[in-house]
């Protein structure tokens, strides 16, 4: 009899150790490069938050690199079931591989963007070459380093800033404002790869008096080198909204779309914003952004919708084979 | 009579060596599928454009720029290889001297190094903060972000292809023949002009197509030390590159056929001189 008892309960206990195991989620969220640090932190949220509420355990893999070469592998068969880029033209290329539907980025708040950040300049301490504003990218004498539009997705938001300012500037004279660019890029001397590669060429080659680069990655530059270094933040910038969207192809052959749909979600939840907040981004709820205010200096924001009418008409104008990016070179 | 003989003859000829059905095979298998096969692919993804299509991928301003850069380069660096390679060969070969086990380990080094790490080395070398760079930044010379940086990339990967391909058919020279030149009145220069060096040409026009044709084809040291800038510094696999991040597929297919091309041509060229070069030796 006791032999019984003793029999059942281990079954039984086996039995909840198997049932708790079996459902184990893994989620591959394949995302572009500096958010790095933010989504290990993440991750760790997360799988407590979703362990509490159903008693599922989640495990991840995480892949960084150039966000259109990400955006490339999920098209030519890398399983991901998230996909968190820096462009959304990058998910939209998936969305026309027939990955995921066209209307994704109506599918969450803010666009599909639960943290945002911006462009600003790092300049070297004491900024000797005294630099303020865009206009200053292009005197004489000044270099300036960011990396290649074609191949960087910083890059791109890089060239759309510059050319909201000098639209904006020249009161939407357009020609003025290819020719403020085109001097702009005769200042840059190396048009590395990526945005690690020009982070590099500055801090390390200590080539260059200003670099162009995400917000995010600049604080944290600063927090890490503060004495060598210093941001300086233009008057007008854009608001770039790095996107996140589940992969339904893939989310419904691995039978996971209801853990990666809350994993989105959770972004926008106050741990997820405190935590975008914490690793430098510009959490996109207002309240949580407001606790951070310290770290964010004030300066006007323009979406890449309001100037330049969304990703597929800037990509077709500015970076498409011949387009105005590849002009400024030949002219 | 004859022709039973022939018949005999070529029947023999055959079976000198036995296998030769089994290895053709292997040969004719393991090269359609490591190397027939993904070259046809390039060229299948890009023949689903229209010749005009084809054309303008191809000659646009920046690519026909950057087949210059890369061709040009490769060929200055391939030669500048095929001269100090010959050198270091001859002193690995020819002389014995302390450290020359040591020396000889180090020519081999940029085969096994990533050419990425050979990049940020050679970057950080010869930027303008860099050890050497900055004794070139001060007279107007950059080394690091322009052609030179190519060149002297280029050069480094290529080394190794030279030294190799000279070193065994250095070793295998009859110093006898030098030195019966030399016995019937031959000067140092007649000796090395008309018995060494035409023994050699041939190893050194094979180690410079290698060397040559491995320039052509590198990236990954490139992009760190070039600077990237289009029409100056931008490589054509780099062009390819571009094409590829902007989803363009068939172009950027279409700019690697017409590499894959020109290489194959380059090569065929070259091997037509290393037989002729055979001949007269």
């Amino acid at each position: 009899m006791k032999n019984h008892l003793h029999l059942a309960l281990t079954t039984a206990a086996l039995l909840a150790v198997t049932a708790s195991l079996a459902p184990a989620a893994n989620l591959l969220n394949v995302s572009y490069d500096p958010t790095r640090e933010f989504y290990t932190e993440f991750n760790q949220a997360f799988a407590r938050h979703w362990k509490e509420k159903t008693g599922q355990d989640v495990s991840f893999n995480q892949s960084h690199g150039g966000s259109s070469k990400q955006a490339r592998a999920v098209i030519d068969g890398l399983e991901a079931d998230i996909v968190t880029l820096a462009l959304a033209a990058d998910v939209n290329a998936i969305a026309k591989a027939g990955l995921l539907p066209a209307d994704w980025q109506q599918r969450l708040p803010a666009n599909s963007a639960p943290y945002q950040s911006t462009l600003a300049f790092l300049v070297r301490k004491g900024n000797p070459k005294n630099i303020k504003d865009w206009d200053d990218l292009v005197r004489p004498g000044v270099e300036v380093i960011t990396p290649n539009p074609k191949t960087s997705g910083v890059a791109r938001w890089n060239f759309l800033a510059a050319w909201g300012w000098a639209l904006d500037h020249f009161k939407g004279d357009e020609a003025a404002t290819q020719d403020f660019i085109k001097k702009l890029y005769a200042n840059v001397p190396v048009l590395d790869a990526g945005a690690r590669g020009a982070s590099t060429t500055f801090t390390e080659r200590q080539i260059g008096d200003v670099l162009i680069n995400w917000e995010n990655e600049l604080l944290l530059a600063v927090k890490e080198q503060g004495d060598a270094y210093e941001i300086v933040t233009p008057s007008l910038s854009i608001l770039a909204e790095p996107t996140v969207a589940v992969v339904d192809t893939n989310v419904d052959k691995k039978k996971t779309r209801e853990v990666a749909t809350a994993y989105l979600e959770y972004l926008y939840s106050d741990e997820g914003q405190n935590l975008a907040g914490k690793h430098f981004y510009r959490p996109s709820n207002p309240e949580v952004l407001a606790k951070f205010k310290a770290q964010y200096p004030d300066l006007k924001l323009f979406t890449i919708d309001e100037v330049f009418g969304g990703w597929d008409p800037a990509t077709k104008k500015f970076f498409e084979d011949g387009a105005i990016f590849d002009q400024i070179y030949l002219q | 009579m004859s022709e039973i003989m022939t018949k005999k003859r070529r029947r023999a000829r055959r079976h000198v060596l036995p296998g030769f059905g089994l290895s053709m095979g292997i040969t004719v298998t393991y090269l359609t599928l490591l190397v027939l096969i993904p070259l046809s692919a390039i060229f299948i993804r890009s023949s689903g454009m229209g010749w005009g299509e084809f054309w303008a991928a191809v000659t646009g301003r920046q690519v026909v720029a950057s087949y210059k850069i890369t061709f040009g380069i490769s060929f200055l660096a391939a030669t500048a290889n095929a001269f100090f390679g010959f050198i270091v060969a001859w002193i690995l070969t020819r002389y014995r001297f302390p450290g020359r086990r040591f020396f000889d380990a180090l020519v081999d080094l940029p085969f096994a190094l990533p050419t990425a790490v050979a990049g940020i080395a050679l970057t950080s070398l010869y930027a303008r903060n860099g050890w050497l760079g900055q004794f070139f930044h001060p007279l107007g010379i950059e080394t690091a972000y322009s052609q030179v940086g190519i060149f002297i990339a280029l050069t480094f990967i290529g080394l190794p292809f030279v030294v190799r391909t000279l070193q065994p058919v250095l070793e295998d020279l009859d110093t006898e023949v030098e030195e019966a030149g030399a016995s019937l009145g031959a000067g140092r220069a007649r000796v090395f002009g008309q018995i060494i060096f035409p023994a050699l040409l041939p190893a050194i026009l094979t180690g410079f197509a290698l060397a040559f044709a491995r320039a052509i084809g590198e990236y990954g040291s490139i992009i760190f030390i070039s600077g990237n800038i289009p029409l100056r510094t931008e490589i054509t696999p780099l062009v390819i590159v571009k094409f590829l991040e902007n989803y363009q597929i068939a172009q950027a297919t279409a700019v690697a056929s017409v590499m894959l091309v020109a290489s194959f041509l380059l090569l065929f060229v070259i091997n037509l001189l290393q037989r002729w070069a055979e001949k007269q030796s």
